[in-house]
Parts: structure tokens; sequence; C-alpha cells
């Protein structure tokens, strides 16, 4: 599986490339989403050669279900070490699925300024969607049940866990 | 030792903030975590985190206190609740309702917390155990007793400047008879795992117990900083000062007051800390309030960040039903 995500993120890396050269973009921010969200991210900026640092965000203080299940312990400090008015971002996350952190994602990012554009990049996207949220470049698509659940292991090495769940 | 906590939930999590007292040293170390990261939201365009949208937060203050009301509300709007701010010396209570009138009746309204300042040492306590299941109460200060979350931003202030706390030798200097603001902080130090925790005044101002919270005691301000990393003045508390506990203003700065010359005895990267507000030329000099070790103003900032973090905290633990 190790393998495979390499390649995946090879894929991911080409595609934004070519989308940045057709939009004449030449230097995008990117922020990756805590904390699968920045592994992927780490990979792809480093594959990219990006110059500016890579921005963290922990959207715990922007999450839906705070009323319902209370805050994350392990929450961290977002992190972005730039001016976001103007810049074309990209976004990563490591598993896209409802939809809610990534409009979690948007609403803090958008709290720090007003971005050219976002786009949004995942490793993987399955299925589930519950906002009209959708990702610009994916490295797999899975189809996978309400059942299942599909994690990303790491920061080294990166691994992709499906779980079933009851 | 102790029944159950009515600061914690079953899951024991934090559902009240009424004193450091029996809280564990992780419960203290998330509570400056969490705080860590709201400290990050000042830094944000719009300095505003959407985690209490729709919640309504009363700043109920039988005592008046500026700079923690002000602090408390910069912090509930800071989550983005709504805050309601009461005076109770010039509310009710003249009309004769009792407490648990007003508490009733701001229930009825669907306050979520109430943030509780009062003159006598147990207030917030007995209010929490009166309020409804889903609402929390917030000690901002009551009597003698505690005044928890300005013992966490000074956790927080001496975190962030001296890194861990388990090499610090800490000297708390002045009124600690009458201070809940020192109560507090010796308890959150000794938790936290400090080194040494001493305080420093006349015979007259130290409670006879209070060697009990394993703190040493001293009487003289020169061998009291002898070599610590952090020094504490207290504010000299003359509204709750009766009869002759001191002989004059003048006569306890000589003794006790802050100076450069003092202070030549604590180690150079020794950094000063006083709760506000500050009685220039009585417990500290106006050149070490205003001087280059001190951290008094930054203190205040860090009350904001603290005070996101209980509040939000105390608040998340909310069992079952949705907001």
């Amino acid at each position: 599986m190790k393998d495979d995500i390499e390649a995946m993120l090879e894929t991911m890396a080409e595609e934004l490339r070519a989308r940045l050269a057709a939009l004449q973009v030449t230097n995008p921010l990117m922020i990756g989403i805590h904390s699968g969200g920045v592994w992927v991210a780490e990979r792809l900026h480093a594959l990219l050669g990006l110059q500016e640092p890579l921005g963290k965000l922990d959207i715990s203080f922007y999450r839906d279900d705070f009323s319902r299940i209370g805050l994350n312990p392990a929450v961290r400090p977002s992190q972005l070490p730039f001016t976001v008015d103007g810049r074309y971002i990209i976004l990563v996350d490591d598993v896209l699925y409802t939809g809610r952190t990534v409009r979690a994602a948007l609403n803090e990012i958008f709290d720090y300024g007003r971005p050219d554009a976002v786009i949004l990049a995942t490793l993987v996207d399955r299925g589930g969607r519950e906002l009209p949220i959708q990702a610009d470049v994916v490295g797999k698509s899975m189809a996978l049940s309400a059942h299942e659940h599909v994690k990303l292991a790491g920061p080294v090495p990166l691994q992709l866990i499906i779980k079933q769940t009851p | 030792m102790m029944s159950r906590n009515i600061q914690l939930d079953e899951q024991g999590r934090l559902r009240h903030f009424l004193s450091i007292e029996g809280l564990k040293r992780s419960q203290l170390v998330d509570i400056l975590d969490l705080a860590e990261s709201f400290a990050g939201v000042t830094e944000q365009a719009v300095k505003k985190v959407p985690l209490l949208r729709g919640k309504t937060i009363v700043n109920l203050f039988f005592e008046a206190s500026t700079r923690t009301r002000v602090t408390f509300e910069l912090a509930a709007k800071r989550l983005s609740a709504d805050v309601l701010n009461i005076n109770m010396d010039i509310s009710s209570t003249v009309k004769g309702e009792t407490l648990l009138d007003t508490l009733q009746n701001l229930e009825a309204m669907h306050c979520d917390m109430f943030v509780v300042r009062h003159p006598d040492s147990g207030a917030a306590n007995f209010i929490a155990q009166h309020v409804l299941p889903h609402v929390h109460v917030i000690n901002a200060g009551d009597g003698r007793h505690a005044h928890p979350t300005q013992a966490m931003l000074d956790m927080f202030t001496i975190r962030r400047i001296k890194g861990e706390f388990a090499p610090l030798t800490v000297a708390i200097i002045g009124d600690i008879m009458h201070s809940r603001v020192a109560r507090s902080q010796i308890n959150a130090l000794t938790t936290l795992g400090v080194n040494e925790v001493r305080v420093i005044a006349p015979r007259t101002l130290i409670p006879k117990e209070v060697e009990d919270l394993g703190v040493h005691v001293h009487h003289d301000l020169r061998q009291g900083l002898r070599d610590v990393d952090v020094v504490i003045a207290l504010r000299l508390q003359y509204e709750r000062m009766q009869g002759a506990l001191l002989p004059s203003e003048h006569e306890y700065f000589q003794l006790y007051g802050l100076t450069e010359d003092k202070l030549g005895q604590a180690k150079p990267d020794a950094m000063i800390m006083h709760p506000g507000p500050i009685n220039r030329g009585v417990e500290i000099a106006s050149g070490v309030a205003d001087g280059p070790r001190s951290v008094i103003l930054q203190q205040v900032t860090h009350g904001i960040a603290v005070r996101m973090a209980v509040m939000a905290m105390a608040m998340g633990s909310t069992p079952g039903k949705e907001g």
C-alpha cells in the first residue's frame, strides 16, 4: 500500500502542476488540514517545490458538531504564516467524506482574509457527501459504505487503513 | 478524599471552573494547551471563532472589577457567544430579590453560562450546585477563596516564558492572607510541579495554615527573593484590610515593595508578575512595573486566551442534546 500512496501523491502533484500552469499561477499557497491533511500536504509541497512555508489548519474551533461532541482535546494552533488575501490556495486533506471538514476549513481561511481562489486536493474521495463540495484533484476514489471507515496513518510511512464499523 | 468534584462531569471533563483544587496536573495542562490554540485567534483578520455561536454567557458581577469583566467579555465575544453584563451592586439585590431568584430568572431566559464574581467565599460553588444541568459556572473570584482563571493565566505566562515548571522557584509577595489569587496560584504551581513556592509577607498578612499548602514562608524580602525565577507581587488589598495589619503604606514599600535593588537577589532573568491593578510605589516601584523583566501587560493579554479555553471546555462538556 505504501508504494501505492507514493504513486497517488505523484499523480496528484502532476495534476496540480498542469492545473497551475494552465492558469498561469506561479506561486500558490498550500494549506493542510490537521492531521492527515498536513502529512499529505507536506509531501505535495515538496513534490511541487513550493517556496512559501506550508500552512496548517486545525478546524476544531469551526466544526459544526461542537454542541454534540464537545471539543477535541488534542486541538493544535492553526499556523498560516502568510497573508491569504489575493492568493491562490491549494487546500489539502487526506480523506474527503461528508464535506463538513472542508466547509469548516473554508470558513476558517476566510477569517484570515480573502483569497483569489481555493482548490481542493484530497488523497482519497470515499463518497458519502452531505454538502455540495467536491475535490479538484483526487489521488484515489473509493466507493465505501457507511459501515466502512478509511483513515490515513502516518506521518511515516503513510498508510491507508480501512475498517468496518458497526 | 473528596466525594465528587462538582467541577467535573461523569466522564471527568470540566463542567464548571470553580477552583484549581481537585484538578489534576493533566487537566491544568489541557487548559494551557487549549489556551495556546486560542491565542492564535488574535492573529486572524477576523479575531473570532464560531465555537459558541448561539450561546448566551452572563457576567454576573457582585463586586466591581473592570479588567476581569472586560477580558471575560472579550473572550466570550471571540468565541462568538452573546454576552450579558449584570452588575449586581446596582441590580436586583437592592430590590430584595434573592440570589436563587435571580439565577432562575436568568435560566428562564435560556442563558448557558454564568461567570460569577462575588465578595463571599464559596459563592460560585453555591451557584454551581443550583443551576440547571446544561448551565455552566465559571468562578471569576469569590471572597478569599479562589480566582482560578487568574492563576491559569499566570501559569500560561510562566510557561510561555520559562518553558517548563519543574526547575522553577517562584516567590509570591504581599497580602497572602486576603488573596484568593495567591491561594489559586499556590494550588496551580504545586499541581504543575514547580521546584519551590515561597510566600513573602509580614506575619500579619500570612495565614497560619499556608504551610500546609507546601510553601516556604519568608518574612524578609531580600532573603526570600534569593535565586528565584519568577516574582509575583500581589496587590495590597486596601478594601479588604480592616484593623491595623500594616503600619503604613510607606513603611510597607520600604520593607516589601519590589525595587530594582531588592530584585538584585533574584536570578538575572527573573520575570516580574502582578495580577493588577497595581499600586505604584506601594507593592511595586514604577520602574520595576514598567521595566524590561515585567510581564504584567502580557498577563492581561493572556487572560483572554485562557478564559476562552475554560469557557470552551466547560461548554463543550454539555451532555447529549443539541444546543
